[in-house]
């Protein structure tokens, strides 16, 4: 069922992608034929044995290459924290300016949407653009390459530590039904540079059909850099999504990561990074949150390839409804990665006899003096927690409402960006509490 | 105040409680002692509600009503206290959040109105010196990541917060070093009201050198065999269970 997107390829490749640069041309066309073989992954494939991409592949969806849509800032507000934070914004995937604000970075900070990067710092983002994110075994990722068209550029030189959160906002409308969007993101931290992404995966749509946001974000984590990374996949009640993060970190190099998760038909977010040199630390933490027929799917990789550094993983979920979860975290460690320190864990509530979840932690470890921990939970509300509150005099109800929010909380409490750890505790409050007796955690 | 007449118990069909039969009065302190498995954290989580036991028969009245028919939820507005032998971890609630929802639905209860976040914090402001607690552990999430002594100080901390009329210690001195012992007791002895009673759960007579009680009963085989006064409990200590158990065995 490929043979739509083959076709809409020739046109983008005859008009649309045209005035690329020579190697981006190049890499689309080496991307669409992995694609052509690949095909999209099957249940086989041991990578999606849990997630069948079925709906996407049997779907008459075709790739979105040109303007689309109309947003208007408005419509964004519910994606948005406040706060004086760079903006770029994408509708269907296309850069909006109007929509988009970058005023006051530091020297040595770029913030650009992907054509004009292109244009400006075309050394830079041929360095590194398409060179981390493989798509040799990834279905996806070819065809995000593929289609390669817009997005966001992110630099930030030695030294400079943006003090403003960078926000990108993907958003779609009614105009993506039917529609595949490929957005694509780079970031790239020199060493001792510091910045904070957020990515918010959105849609104004309200009821409108099936489309499919195909993204992909490739970091470059330079040495003693810190970046913090927070996704949020907010997509409508019939998107399709998949989404693939992946970073390489340099020694003493730092990465934090926040995977949020609520929307969706079917969605896959891959968290990816390769620890690359001695005295890197990765933190890994997300939150799904599903419910009626909804696929939530993680897919967590951490390969620690130098010895002295660590990793900490914490996912959890709460699944609702028929709803189905998945979190599937590899964590390899290579023979020379001695003195290893990784602690992985997945924790899953279900409030539903209908809701289901595969976990499957893994790890692979090939060095003999490391400490590395994994463990899953999969239960539901406790009954002794449950004792414990109304015996001190918290209703039933209450207590109820109130554990489950915390089982939340636990996890989100781990986002140090204030703004959007507050507006998810609130979201997430309102979510799990009923009318108007709505629990003040604060 | 609280009228325990042959009460017996089960859990997963098996029976833990074979007919107790306890009246405390206000004003007064129980001890109730006996060795591992003799069903005194039983009897204690039965009076709090605790949904693994099964009653199978006798009766509980606490103030004139049948407290086995009242929830978990309306003993504790209503005053009975259980202070946890393992105290919950609530990982995500912060212990302030939850001292003050507790404070609320009790006052709620006694038909008194609720305090706002400032007020409360003046109430603990008081009541974290009584068990000598840092303001940090407000902030914390409830119980996680405490020690032990941190955790039975918190529980000492609920209990002053929300004054109960019956008070239940379940084995509040196992895993105690001394010192926190004495700032656990002492917090239980400042809490005495004459309108107040006090049930203490306990292995070890030590506790009962500073919280002293009017009764001391011995609990085994899920049966009380003796009670007397708090000399009972030296004489425990003295020469251990054995000699009571072959006496009822006897």
């Amino acid at each position: 069922m490929i043979d739509g997107y083959l076709q809409r390829f020739e046109e983008f490749a005859r008009d649309g992608g045209a005035a690329a640069p020579e190697w981006v041309r190049s890499l689309r066309l080496s991307a669409i034929t992995r694609f052509e073989t690949l095909g999209f992954p099957s249940t086989r494939n041991e990578d999606w044995h849990f997630t069948s991409v079925a709906p996407i592949a049997e779907s008459t969806l075709l790739p979105i290459t040109g303007p689309s849509g109309s947003v208007d800032a408005a419509q964004l507000e519910p994606f948005l924290f406040g706060g004086a934070w760079h903006q770029l914004t994408f509708v269907n995937g296309r850069y909006d300016a109007s929509l988009s604000h970058v005023a006051g970075l530091p020297a040595g900070a770029r913030v650009l949407p992907l054509a004009q990067a292109l244009d400006e710092m075309p050394v830079l983002v041929e360095a590194h653009l398409g060179r981390i994110a493989s798509y040799d075994a990834h279905s996806f990722t070819a065809l995000n390459t593929a289609f390669l068209n817009d997005g966001a550029v992110i630099h930030v030189a030695a030294d400079v530590e943006l003090a403003a959160p960078i926000h990108l906002v993907y958003v779609s409308d009614d105009a993506a039904s039917g529609g595949v969007t490929n957005p694509r993101t780079l970031i790239v931290l020199d060493r001792h540079a510091k910045a904070t992404v957020l990515e918010t995966y959105g849609s104004t749509s309200r009821g409108a059909g099936a489309y499919l946001t195909n993204a992909v974000t490739e970091a470059v984590v330079g040495e003693g850099a810190t970046l913090t990374h927070l996704k949020l996949q907010r997509e409508s009640a019939q998107a399709f999504h998949v989404g693939t993060f992946d970073a390489r970190q340099a020694r003493d190099s730092h990465l934090v990561s926040f995977s949020f998760a609520t929307g969706g038909a079917l969605s896959r977010s891959n968290v990816y990074t390769e620890l690359r040199g001695e005295g890197c630390g990765a933190t890994l933490n997300g939150l799904y949150l599903a419910d009626a027929d909804q696929t939530i799917d993680h897919q967590t990789r951490i390969e620690h390839v130098e010895p002295n550094c660590y990793s900490r993983e914490l996912y959890k979920g709460i699944l609702d409804g028929a709803s189905h979860g998945v979190f599937n975290g590899k964590v390899y460690v290579h023979p020379e990665a001695q003195k290893t320190d990784g602690k992985q864990t997945n924790n899953t509530l279900l409030l539903s006899e209908k809701a289901q979840i595969d976990t499957k932690p893994q790890l692979e470890i090939f060095a003999d003096d490391v400490k590395c921990t994994h463990g899953a939970t999969v239960g539901r509300l406790d009954e002794t927690s449950l004792f414990y509150m109304k015996s001190r005099g918290i209703d039933a109800r209450t207590a109820r409402e109130l554990l489950t929010y915390a089982f939340a909380a636990d996890v989100l409490e781990t986002i140090e960006l204030t703004p959007v750890r507050e507006g998810l505790e609130a979201a997430t409050l309102r979510r799990y509490t009923e009318g108007d007796r709505r629990l003040a955690v604060r | 105040m609280l009228e325990i007449k042959d009460l017996r118990a089960t859990v997963a069909d098996k029976e833990i409680l074979k007919g107790i039969t306890l009246t405390v009065n206000a004003g007064e302190v129980h001890a109730v002692m006996g060795p591992n498995g003799s069903g005194k954290s039983t009897l204690a989580q039965i009076l709090a509600g605790h949904p693994a036991y099964e009653v199978t028969g006798g009766s509980v009245t606490y103030d004139g009503q049948d407290l086995l028919a009242m929830d978990a939820e309306v003993r504790a507005q209503a005053g009975v206290f259980l202070a946890f032998q393992y105290p919950i971890e609530i990982p995500g609630v912060s212990n302030a959040y939850f001292l003050r929802a507790a404070y609320n639905e009790v006052r709620k209860a006694r038909g008194e109105e609720e305090v706002d976040p400032m007020s409360f914090a003046d109430l603990m402001d008081e009541k974290m010196k009584l068990v000598e607690m840092d303001g940090d552990m407000l902030t914390r999430s409830v119980n996680t990541g405490f020690s032990g002594g941190e955790k039975k100080r918190n529980e000492i901390l609920q209990m002053a917060v929300l004054e109960p009329k019956l008070a239940i210690l379940d084995e509040t001195d196992s895993g105690l070093d001394i010192d926190a012992l004495r700032i656990v007791a002492g917090g239980v002895n400042a809490l005495k009201r004459p309108d107040r009673a006090t049930i203490v759960v306990t292995h070890y007579q030590r506790l009962l050198n500073y919280i002293v009680p009017d009764f001391v009963h011995v609990l085994a085989g899920g049966r009380i065999v003796r009670s007397g006064g708090k000399e009972l409990a030296l004489e425990l200590e003295a020469k251990g269970y054995d000699w009571l158990l072959e006496e009822a065995t006897a």
